[in-house]
């Protein structure tokens, strides 16, 4: 009997431990995991060797995006699906040697605006004497996006600008305006994407385009004939908009060939980016899609195959909104960020950090979901994020943006997303059975992540410690080097709020180093001028770093060019190979730390 | 969803001339191994095979194991089989230990949380409800990821509805579903919502365990048929209100809330029922 109630006393002892484990638990991670209190700039750098300070003001910038209003059937949900828009992308686009900004509005009439690097500080927005603002009027729909790559290789960045309407393509005339080149070049009159880059699949030299559509291509936003225009399912929609991919000619002129090079999903992509992830010298193609899984496209020069199943990154359907590529063990391997949404206790997808698993490459790789070992899984409604090392000490570090729609604090519209996102695809993709959002916030207010990388496979939110404060509802983030000063300066692009521009100050004892490439293509030989895909391996005490030059990642985003690394104190530099996307590889010896150096490829 | 009985007693009749080789103690477990399947090989609902199986593992482990003490015998695992894949099919979290924990939870609040030898909740409801409450920054429960596709959910209703005729808890199902529907359209009329999106969720898969495994489970309903309907009828008048109030997870908390009142109701009911009785014998 005594021995009974002795068990029995243990057994409630144990059943009130297991009730207090998620409180211990969270108690041990929350200290762990982040760095919340809120440090001024000394303290900042003292802890964590950089500050940021938002200095849009003080920069001459007072952009503001303004969000598309759709057909008025939509009204009841309008904030829900014109929720994004929002985009910037950084380019050199007049060869001053200091990068520029462009940021893209929504609005039917809104104006976009490029901000030109004045060299002092400052910018200034000189889109609409170069003709590449006024791109919203009504008829053509409105910016999502834009990218730039120098698709006909005299030496000037191009601009493809993403839209839910007319995309349009801007031949940059040697940096003093630009000519629209649309219909020469062949593109769709019509597409509903949020994503684009550039890349030379084929390595001929000549950067082509790929496009992933998000609502279908045949719905006219503003013009509905239907209001059966959402996604089927929440997590396996296939019916979204479909794929691009332009083949250029050489001559302003794109063949698309999507189907041709075995590229035909319908799912609803929201972020494309490429990089050579197996070693093969061909970029491959990563696509993170809205309401289902991602796509891993391998290319073997000609064409590509899916393979997100066999690879792992393709499996659990989540709502994949940003794709960045990252050496975050400086191991001369990427892993690729992809976010997605959580939310406490309704729905917690969490973000995927896909690492290449000991032991896989080539074709044979394979890759595992460790966001929540390395602790950058949990970023609320996520959308854009970029890798760079932000204090300079050699690691990637990453910067996540996220909220989704900020609109009354205190009412949310998750009860009612939830109840339709449930249910049979007959409701949820009919865009009458949504409630009506009523003002509502959805995942509003959200606190970002800036995650530091101690370099053994732990990240710590250090965002509001270093002063990225903001709450915006933000979309797309670029990471550039603003003032040509060796730090990495963060520019976020808000969805219905302003342009922001978070200036770094990096403990001075980190070193860094700069790389500016340009391909020489000539006649089908060579790499392409913007020498997008173009590796830089850095080796440096003991370790190395891979990056690769991007014709656009992130979500709706494009940083520069310039590849940054940063070295920490003391660094003794082996050298730095640089593999061209012609095949030619470059080897620097020794090159000299806290410097940019601008290399041509060689003949 | 557990359903804690060996199995629901048929009559002479039906066990005359069964039309199901079947053990029925096996129904339960084998229906719900194949909406596990079946989810998983066409939708793949389950990120990780290894978090439903530490589910299971979990549950059955700890059931014997509690058994065995506290009973004195090997207790059968259907049961806990169960909890633990239902547990491994509705928690979705990234992290591993809330399937583990949630498991534990569950079998452990059978052997505690019992009043004059019963116990009062339903294991999973009391296990996932606790686990919404206490980490809702790590776990949600399955709503969306069995894609929102009609011909799963016509699958699991035919097949649910012979399995829940067959173990004589039909009109539980029955009732709610019509409820259900019932206060879906009172919603609508409520709210100004549209009566699809009021009706969506029960077109959803979570939905589905719901009605099939939890609040039809032998071990914590009355026991009277009468009783039986009018409790579900309460728990679908709970979750019309909780809904009300935006409550994502109103079906689990009406349920954590009306199934122990009515158990605690009948217990005492029986108790004064077995007093009575007592005294009319010492007269």
């Amino acid at each position: 009997m005594t021995g009974n109630r002795i068990a029995r006393a243990i057994l409630v002892l144990f059943f009130i431990g297991l009730l207090a484990t998620p409180f211990v638990i969270k108690r041990i991670s929350s200290g762990r995991d982040a760095d919340r209190s809120k440090a001024d700039a000394k303290t900042a750098l003292a802890r964590h060797g950089f500050y940021l300070e938002e200095v849009s003001q003080a920069a001459g910038i007072n952009f503001v995006h303004q969000s598309p209003k759709l057909d008025p059937k939509l009204d009841p949900i309008m904030p829900e699906v014109a929720s994004m828009g929002a985009s910037v992308s950084i380019v050199d686009f007049d060869r001053d040697g200091w990068p520029d900004i462009y940021v893209t509005n929504s609005a039917i009439g809104s104006k976009n605006a490029l901000y030109r690097n004045m060299h002092d500080g400052t910018f200034k927005d000189a889109a609409g004497e170069l003709g590449i603002a006024d791109v919203n009027q009504a008829g053509t729909g409105v910016s999502t996006g834009a990218v730039w790559g120098d698709y006909d290789n005299d030496g000037y960045e191009d601009l493809f600008l993403i839209k839910w309407g007319r995309p349009e393509l801007f031949h940059n005339d040697q940096g003093h305006g630009f000519t629209r080149v649309t219909e020469q070049a062949g593109l769709p009159p019509w597409i509903n994407a949020n994503t684009a880059i550039w890349l030379d699949y084929d390595g001929d030299g000549l950067l082509d385009l790929f496009i992933g559509g998000y609502y279908s291509e045949d719905i006219d936003l503003w013009n509905l004939t239907t209001t059966r225009i959402m996604p089927e399912s929440f997590e396996y929609a296939k019916n979204g908009g479909r794929k691009y991919l332009f083949h250029n000619l050489g001559n302003g002129k794109f063949e698309e060939v999507s189907a041709k090079v075995g590229i035909s999903s319908r799912r609803w992509a929201l972020a494309a980016a490429s990089a050579d992830l197996r070693g093969s010298g061909h970029p491959d193609l990563f696509v993170a899609n809205d309401y289902g899984v991602s796509e891993l496209y391998f290319n073997d020069g000609k064409g590509f195959h899916e393979v997100g199943e066999q690879t792992g990154v393709g499996f659990a359907p989540k709502s994949g909104m940003n794709t960045a590529f990252g050496d975050i063990l400086n191991q001369g391997r990427y892993a690729v960020y992809v976010s997605n949404i959580s939310e406490d206790g309704i729905l917690i997808q969490g973000n995927n950090l896909w690492v290449p698993k000991e032991g896989t490459t080539g074709d044979a790789i394979k890759y595992q979901n460790l966001a929540r070992d390395f602790g950058v899984e949990l970023g609320g409604w996520s959308f854009g994020a970029q890798f760079g090392d932000l204090n300079n000490d050699g690691t990637l570090d990453l910067y996540l943006t996220n909220g989704y729609i900020s609109l009354d604090r205190n009412r949310s519209y998750w009860y009612d997303f939830s109840k339709v996102a449930g249910g049979n695809s007959t409701i949820i993709g009919d865009a009458k059975n949504w409630p009506a959002f009523e003002g509502r916030s959805l995942s509003g207010y959200q606190s970002k992540r800036v995650w530091l990388n101690d370099g053994a496979g732990k990240f710590v939110d250090v965002a509001q410690a270093v002063g990225a404060t903001d709450t915006y509802d933000g979309r797309s983030v670029v990471l550039v080097d603003l003032w040509n000063r060796g730090v990495l300066d963060v520019v976020v692009a808000n969805q219905n709020g302003p342009l922001l521009l978070y200036k770094n100050t990096v403990a001075p004892e980190n070193q860094w180093i700069e790389f500016e490439l340009e391909g020489t293509s000539s006649n089908h030989a060579g790499s392409n001028r913007s020498a997008i895909g173009a590796q830089v391996t850095l080796f440096w005490n003991g370790q190395q770093q891979v990056q690769e030059v991007s014709g656009g990642s992130g979500f709706a985003a494009q940083n520069d060019r310039r590849l940054h690394f940063g070295l920490g104190p003391n660094p003794h530099i082996e050298k730095a190979v640089i593999r061209w996307p012609s095949g030619k590889v470059q080897t620097i010896d020794k090159p000299a730390a806290n410097q940019l150096h601008k290399m041509r490829e060689p003949a | 969803m557990s359903r804690q009985t060996s199995t629901p007693v048929l009559p002479v009749q039906a066990q005359k001339t069964p039309w199901f080789s079947l053990d029925n103690r096996y129904i339960a477990p084998a229906f719900i191994t194949c909406i596990l399947l079946a989810g998983h090989l066409s939708f793949g609902i389950l990120e990780s095979y290894q978090k439903t199986l530490l589910a299971i593992a979990t549950s059955i482990g700890l059931e014997l194991v509690l058994g065995r003490v506290f009973f004195h015998k090997w207790v059968h695992p259907a049961s806990a089989y169960i909890t633990g894949i239902s547990v491994g099919i509705l928690v979705r979290s990234p992290a591993f230990w809330p399937y583990a924990l949630c498991s534990a939870i569950s079998i452990t609040s059978k052997y505690v949380l019992r009043v004059k030898g019963r116990h009062i909740w339903n294991p999973s409801n009391f296990g996932i409800s606790v686990m919404l409450f206490l980490a809702a920054e790590t776990v949600a429960t399955l709503s969306i990821q069995w894609g929102n596709y009609l011909l799963p959910m016509l699958v699991i209703w035919a097949l649910g509805s012979v399995i829940i005729w067959r173990l004589r808890r039909f009109h539980i199902t029955g009732i709610y579903v019509a409820s259900f529907i019932a206060f879906a359209f009172i919603r609508s009329w409520m709210t100004g919502s549209p009566w699809q999106s009021e009706i969506a969720p029960i077109t959803g898969p979570m939905y589905q365990l719901f009605i099939f495994f939890m609040i039809t489970d032998p071990k914590t309903t009355v026991r009277s048929k009468r009783g039986q309907c009018l409790v579900v009828f309460l728990v679908a008048v709970v979750e019309m209100v909780l809904r009300l109030d935006q409550i994502v997870y109103a079906p689990f908390y009406a349920l954590f809330v009306v199934g122990p009142t009515a158990m605690l109701i009948e217990i005492w009911v029986d108790s004064r029922r077995a007093n009575a009785a007592k005294l009319t014998v010492t007269q």
